[in-house]
């Protein structure tokens, strides 16, 4: 049998489960290099995710289908470990904290993995109905990630923020993270991040939506919900400049917002009806 | 004062994102019955009062995007003329004992020689940051060098973008309309009715859908939509275009989207009527309403019309034939001809069984015709918000200062540092690397 994209993104999915557990254990037995390894490894599981992805797109072509590989909830799961993986590597590239994969690994691993096991969720490449078909899905499709990807990290960096010693002296596994000021700057220039490209995400499907029905906007849930978690970042940025918000208090702020991402990523899609098929 | 605080902004932002939500919950824009049925009474009469069944058009919803727009231009007002003066000084001026003491700082000694050092440092801050002041010091010299003061201007563009959506949103609701128009392959129409209210809107030209077309995956799923229309002016043609999903037509302000289609029952038909005993057969093109008489005179066949759907034993076997056929001193019966089953009528083994060897399908087009004048207020607004919110979180007013010292036996003590008005913390990395240049040369 030849290989095909399902079958590197799964191969994908165990790279990535690899590299959760080398932070996890470079977390646990305070062992720096294991962390090193980490990184190895989430940068092949991009390669493979990478490869995994373009093939797909390549497949969907020789079915005769012909369109980008964003157009269901396999898909947009895979799309989405790829992005938070992207935007770790260039994280911690940037910042040279080793210690903050331990909590974003498992959420790539996570993702992926729910999108290969996961019952109800399809990995056959189906043909586009006309309305998806339009250069304008695929800005949509990807900004949106890379702005939930932003969140992802941001819900990362502000969980740590709870695990984090108050007492720098301790000898606990958890003081080799990053420090709270540390950790409120990486929370923020993520939460900055992600604002940018959700707001790009809605302009994009708002001109989208007026190229195939004539309204930029109808209030459709996933819509309305994207516009949640909108307010819900316009809220933190603005909170932050006002007195006696910052640290904990806004690193709850910044979970809610991801919990308003998630709800908007698959909530909608279970539990309300509307226009979206997929996140 | 009340209306130019951020505080208000919070309160108005979390009361939009919590009241966005019911209506995702709470059925929007449908028939009342129905509110009883899900809800109950009294729960519909709360409903009503609260406009909870169309709450994104709420007066209680509207006034908070007012709040909110209130809360942004007194704000922008007030704040505007004092950081006018920071965005555009009279003269750029820094104090020194502030950079002195900044947190993101390098010190270093160096025995380069002080005029070339002083060069040196001049040439990197003008070609990374832009004109450099330098003033003379009793031991030595400071430069200072500054760029994207203007970008404290980002977040007034965020801001005011927020306004040109809000214009342009009403705008489009005053002066524009949503509406469908449903049209019959060689039909022509030019009055549209709005889609909330049901009100006539009366077009500058006719639209005449000359042919619709619709294509297949091999799944099954349709591929691609397609209406061949003539814009009719004055009584003239003036010009035939195709639109599919995605590629609407934009005619005089007037937008005209390929929204859905439907097939329009066929009146006319071509049936087989084969004798099962003799396996003789007639073919026969029929109107609706038209009759012909059975092989062998054993009776007559009329064709009574066409249904969408047939449901059989509980199955929605699709587009179907009707006919009644009355045999010799009988009784008539109906019989059924589905288009997707040819055949069905033989399993009925009767005593002649009835086949549609031919129809013409026609279809007719869902079109969604807009007009929406604020729609390059909404552009505007998006393109300007996308700017705004770029400038505001990545590109910074950042200062430079580098102090040089003489100390005894031609030792020179160097400080640089510098601030940004966000990003410090990238800040440091700056400074480091204009130290490693400075050391390296
Ligand atoms: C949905 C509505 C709004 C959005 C999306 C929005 C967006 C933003 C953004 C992105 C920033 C920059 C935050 C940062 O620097 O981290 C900001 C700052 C600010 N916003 Fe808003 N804003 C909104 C509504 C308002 C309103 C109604 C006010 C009214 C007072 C307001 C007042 C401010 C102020 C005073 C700042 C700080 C400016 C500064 O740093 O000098 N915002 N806003």
């Amino acid at each position: 049998m030849s290989m095909d994209s399902s079958h590197i993104l799964s191969i994908t999915t165990f790279i990535y489960a690899l590299a959760s557990v080398f932070y996890i254990g470079s977390f646990s037995f305070k062992k720096q290099v294991l962390a090193k390894a980490g990184f190895w490894v989430i940068v092949l599981g991009f390669l493979g995710n990478t490869t995994g992805i373009l093939l797909r797109w390549v497949e969907s072509y020789q079915m005769g289908y012909g369109h980008a590989p964003f157009s269901n909830m396999y898909e947009s799961l895979v799309f989405f470990s790829w992005t938070v993986a992207v935007l770790y590597i260039f994280v911690e590239l940037k910042y040279k904290e080793r210690s903050i994969g331990v909590f974003v690994s498992p959420l790539i691993f996570l993702a992926i993995a729910y999108a290969s096991f996961a019952s109800g969720v399809g990995d056959k490449i189906s043909p586009l109905i006309p309305a998806l078909k339009s250069n304008w899905l695929i800005a949509h499709v990807i900004s949106c990630f890379l702005g939930y990807a932003g969140f992802a990290l941001a819900f990362g960096f502000s969980f740590i923020y709870f695990f984090k010693p108050r007492d720098s002296n301790t000898s606990s596994v958890f003081s080799r993270l990053p420090s709270l000021e540390m950790l409120d700057e990486l929370t923020y220039q993520m939460i900055v991040f992600g604002f940018l490209f959700l707001t790009i995400g809605i302009i994009t499907g708002a001109v989208w939506a007026n190229s195939a029905w004539g309204k930029y906007w109808s209030w459709d849930p996933k819509e309305t919900w994207s516009l949640i978690t909108w307010f819900v970042y316009a809220i933190f940025l603005h909170l932050r400049l006002m007195r006696g918000w910052h640290g904990a208090k806004l690193a709850m702020v910044s979970i809610l917002g991801f919990a308003a991402v998630l709800f908007t990523y698959f909530g909608v899609n279970y539990l309300l009806s509307g226009l979206h098929s997929y996140g | 004062m009340f209306f130019c605080s951020v505080r208000l902004t919070v309160y108005t932002l979390v009361l939009l994102a919590t009241t966005s939500i019911i209506g995702t919950i709470v059925l929007q824009n449908g028939p009342p019955h129905q509110y009883v049925k899900l809800y109950g009474t009294g729960f519909y009469n709360l409903i009503k009062v609260l406009n909870l069944d169309d709450m994104y058009h709420a007066w209680w919803f509207l006034f908070l995007l007012l709040l909110l727009c209130i809360n942004i231009i007194v704000c922008s007002i007030e704040r505007l003329s004092l950081t006018w003066k920071t965005i555009f000084p009279e003269k750029v001026r820094f104090n020194r004992d502030r950079f002195r003491s900044l947190k993101n700082r390098e010190i270093f000694t160096t025995d380069k020689e002080f005029d070339l050092l002083s060069n040196e440092c001049r040439g990197i801050l003008s070609k990374k940051v832009g004109r450099v002041l330098y003033e003379e010091t009793e031991k030595g010299c400071v430069l200072y060098a500054e760029k994207g003061r203007w970008t404290r201007l980002g977040v007034y563009v965020v801001h005011a973008s927020i306004l040109l959506l809000v214009v342009g949103a009403l705008i489009g609701a005053m002066f524009g309309f949503k509406a469908n128009l449903r049209l019959d392959e060689g039909a022509r129409a030019d009055t549209v009715f709005t889609t909330r209210t049901r009100m006539p809107v009366k077009l500058p030209f006719s639209i005449q859908c000359n042919e619709f077309e619709v294509r297949f995956y091999d799944t099954g799923a349709p591929e691609e939509f397609r209406s061949n229309l003539t814009i009719i002016e004055n009584g003239q043609e003036s010009f035939t275009k195709d639109i599919r999903v995605n590629h609407p037509l934009r005619y005089k302000g007037i937008n005209i989207f390929q929204a859905s289609y439907g097939t329009i029952a066929p009146d006319n038909a071509l049936f087989e009527i084969v004798d099962n005993a003799t396996q003789k057969s007639i073919t026969k093109k029929l109107k609706i309403g038209e009759q012909v008489t059975l092989p062998g005179d054993a009776g007559i066949f009329k064709f009574e019309g066409f249904g969408p759907n047939f449901k059989f034993r509980g199955h929605n076997l699709g587009g179907t034939f009707f006919g009644k056929v009355t045999l010799k001193e009988q009784k008539g019966f109906q019989v059924a001809l589905p288009t997707k089953f040819p055949t069905f009528d033989k399993m009925r083994k009767g005593e002649f069984s009835f086949i549609v060897k031919k129809f013409d399908q026609r279809y007719y087009t869902g079109l969604q015709v807009t007009k929406d004048p604020g729609i390059w207020f909404v552009y505007t607004g998006f393109i300007l918000m996308i700017l705004g919110c770029w400038i505001t979180f990545f590109i910074s007013h950042q200062s430079y200062f580098i102090e040089m010292e003489k100390s005894d036996q031609n030792v020179t003590s160097v400080l640089v540092s510098g601030k940004a008005n966000r990003n410090n913390y990238g800040m440091m990395f700056k400074i480091k690397k204009i130290v490693t240049i400075l050391k390296d040369k």
